[in-house]
């Protein structure tokens, strides 16, 4: 199934904002995520060859969102990854997911920048006015 | 509600009183068109940091600051641990201990004119720099406890470089207080495969040209002369660093709701200096700071095989090694009295004056080399700190020239492959993987590295001694 919703980038001075929004808060979670990895690199060009599965903890929806962030930046360094495809379940007191994604390929994905951290800054996970869900934040490259 | 509150206080130098929350003054240095074009942002962020427990004499702003996460970007803060003061991840940032190493090289322009694409390919050949770069060395779990213990001097022990690099490294290349059990797994393994890799964004390594000297007498004992080369390499703790500030930005903030403090931004989460939390960060914090050491110090060996293979004088000795992204206990004589102090230094670099003991021999009498950074199209600067500076500033200054546009706006105004032209025709050679990356990293996209360099001047912090200008820049 495609994920509903959308995704878009928002200007920040020195960084840069992601922001995913979508019908649900998990889809807003995987909009986000996309955000993330479109910040990074060209999103049509990462194919969901690999999975791996996160887990995070964390009890409010703000702290939640950037630990699910932070998550998908630790994976990416550590097993040298960019991911496309977001699946996520609440779950009590956070989150699980599954992530799809494949080995960092310059030629092929003409990376541009890392992403240090999720920051605090601009943070929301919250509904906007037509009942839709917004998650957002500015990230440190 | 900041802006209009600013004082003139002094050449280059700008007051706002304390009020509100706020336990002492805000002061920011810079002239009068760079305190304009500040965001009223730097001011709230540097009035948010006058608020916080055991701060003292006053928290700066350097003539570079920018609105930041928590602290603005070249910020300054000194706190007392007698005094209730605290420790911040946010008033170091994400890039612990990114900082600036320049290296003279024995060459002149001459040298090298005939040769620079066959360098700047050699280079960018040795240099692991981008997204999805890999070092060359990968570090168990158990030598990476030993890099963290010992920064340079563990790459030294390694092979990497000489015992002679580390007198010119902050620390003498191994930062103490480094405590590896208060740095994660996550972070640890992040960094097993990126020692000796340069990053991407505004990180780089610049071969440089001595276009001005200002000071002969200083630049003699730096040994630096008009036309020299000059190796220049800026980054920082790569994926360790990023992690340890992600891991205590997180308890910070939940140690402070829990104790009921309210944090005007999230990214101002401290803990006190003399709290579990608090001593824990600084352990992980001076790990950070050895790992971005030996990454530099890694570096500077890579490019030193490079220069070797291209020119049989080539001789690279370290000028200096200077951080801008840090927490350091130091000393400071405040009302009188000598204090040790934990100064967080935010995009800002120490700039200690001739004769601090921390110093070389051969450095005392000039005062420790600041070196700022300017962007792949424009000069960087040289320069030491005063013996003023350690009373207007607790020794610190600018970093850098610092973002004037965001990312967005700079890849919507300009191509990647437009900037490696243009620059090419002013006899700029760009190596980087990415064409965005490039775009957004154009010169046109930061602030004026010399207005910020004068107004650091003026304000007295540290002196200009030389300007270098770009010949070859192999960015991440």
């Amino acid at each position: 199934m495609m994920a509903r919703g959308h995704w878009e980038h928002f200007s920040h001075p020195s960084d840069i904002g992601i922001r995913g929004v979508a019908p649900a808060k998990e889809e807003a979670f995987a909009q986000a995520a996309m955000a993330l990895t479109a910040v990074i690199a060209d999103l049509e060009k990462v194919e969901p060859r690999q999975a791996v599965d996160i887990v995070c903890e964390e009890d409010d929806d703000e702290m939640l969102f950037i630990a699910w962030l932070s998550s998908l930046l630790y994976e990416m360094d550590a097993r040298n990854m960019l991911f496309s495809r977001f699946e996520i379940e609440f779950v009590e007191g956070g989150l699980k997911a599954k992530v799809w994604g494949e080995p960092v390929n310059v030629a092929k994905h003409e990376p541009a920048v890392e992403v240090k951290a999720a920051t605090y800054a601009g943070l929301q996970v919250g509904r906007d006015n037509e009942g839709n869900w917004v998650a957002q934040c500015i990230v440190d490259v | 509600m900041y802006t209009e509150r600013l004082q003139k206080s002094g050449e280059a130098q700008w007051t706002i009183a304390p009020f509100g929350k706020m336990r002492v003054p805000v002061v920011i240095y810079a002239d009068e068109e760079l305190v304009r074009a500040m965001e009223e942002q730097v001011f709230q962020q540097a009035a948010n940091v006058a608020a916080l427990p055991g701060i003292v004499g006053a928290s700066y702003a350097m003539p570079d600051a920018h609105w930041g996460y928590g602290f603005p970007i070249g910020g300054v803060g000194a706190f007392d641990p007698d005094e209730g003061g605290v420790i911040s991840a946010g008033g170091v940032g994400f890039d612990i201990s990114c900082g600036v190493r320049a290296v003279r090289t024995g060459l002149t322009a001459e040298d090298i004119e005939d040769k620079k694409p066959e360098l700047a390919d050699v280079l960018a050949r040795r240099i692991p720099a981008g997204v999805g770069s890999r070092g060359k060395l990968k570090v168990s779990a158990v030598e990476m406890d030993d890099l963290l213990l010992g920064g340079a001097q563990w790459a030294v022990e390694q092979g990497y470089g000489t015992r002679a690099d580390l007198a010119y490294v902050e620390e003498n290349g191994r930062m103490p207080g480094a405590e590896p059990r208060c740095v994660s797994d996550h972070a640890k393994q992040r960094q097993e495969s990126e020692v000796g890799t340069l990053g991407s964004g505004n990180h780089y390594l610049e071969v440089q040209r001595v276009t001005a000297v200002y000071r002969e007498d200083i630049a003699r004992v730096l040994g630096v002369a008009l036309n020299d080369i000059i190796l220049m390499i800026h980054c920082g703790s790569r994926g360790l660093g990023h992690q340890i500030a992600t891991d205590y930005l997180a308890r910070m903030i939940k140690t402070a709701r829990e104790q009921g403090i309210e944090l005007p931004e999230k990214e101002l989460a401290c803990a006190p200096i003399k709290s579990d939390v608090g001593r824990q960060y600084y352990g992980a914090m001076c790990a950070g700071i050895n790992c971005a050491l030996a990454n530099r110090q890694v570096l500077m060996h890579l490019a030193r095989e490079a220069f070797a293979q291209i020119h049989p004088r080539a001789n690279l000795t370290l000028l200096y090694d200077v951080s801008h992204n840090t927490c350091k206990v130091e000393e400071h004589v405040v009302d009188g009295r000598k204090k040790k102090l934990y100064v967080h230094r935010k995009g800002a670099t120490r700039a200690f004056g001739p004769g601090d003991p921390s110093l070389p021999k051969d450095l005392l009498p000039v005062g420790q080399p600041v070196l700022i950074g300017g962007t792949m199209g424009t000069a960087s600067y040289i320069l030491t700190g005063t013996a003023e500076g350690m009373n207007l500033s607790f020794g610190s200054c600018c970093h850098g020239a610092g973002r004037a546009m965001s990312r967005s706006q700079a890849t919507k105004r300009w191509k990647g492959k437009d900037i490696i032209m243009h620059l090419a025709q002013k006899g700029i050679l760009i190596r980087g993987a990415s064409a965005r990356g490039i775009a957004e990293e154009a010169p046109g996209a930061y602030k004026d590295v010399v207005a910020v360099v004068d107004a650091t001047e003026t304000a007295g912090l540290a002196k200009k001694v030389a300007r270098l200008e770009p010949l070859i820049c192999v960015k991440g």
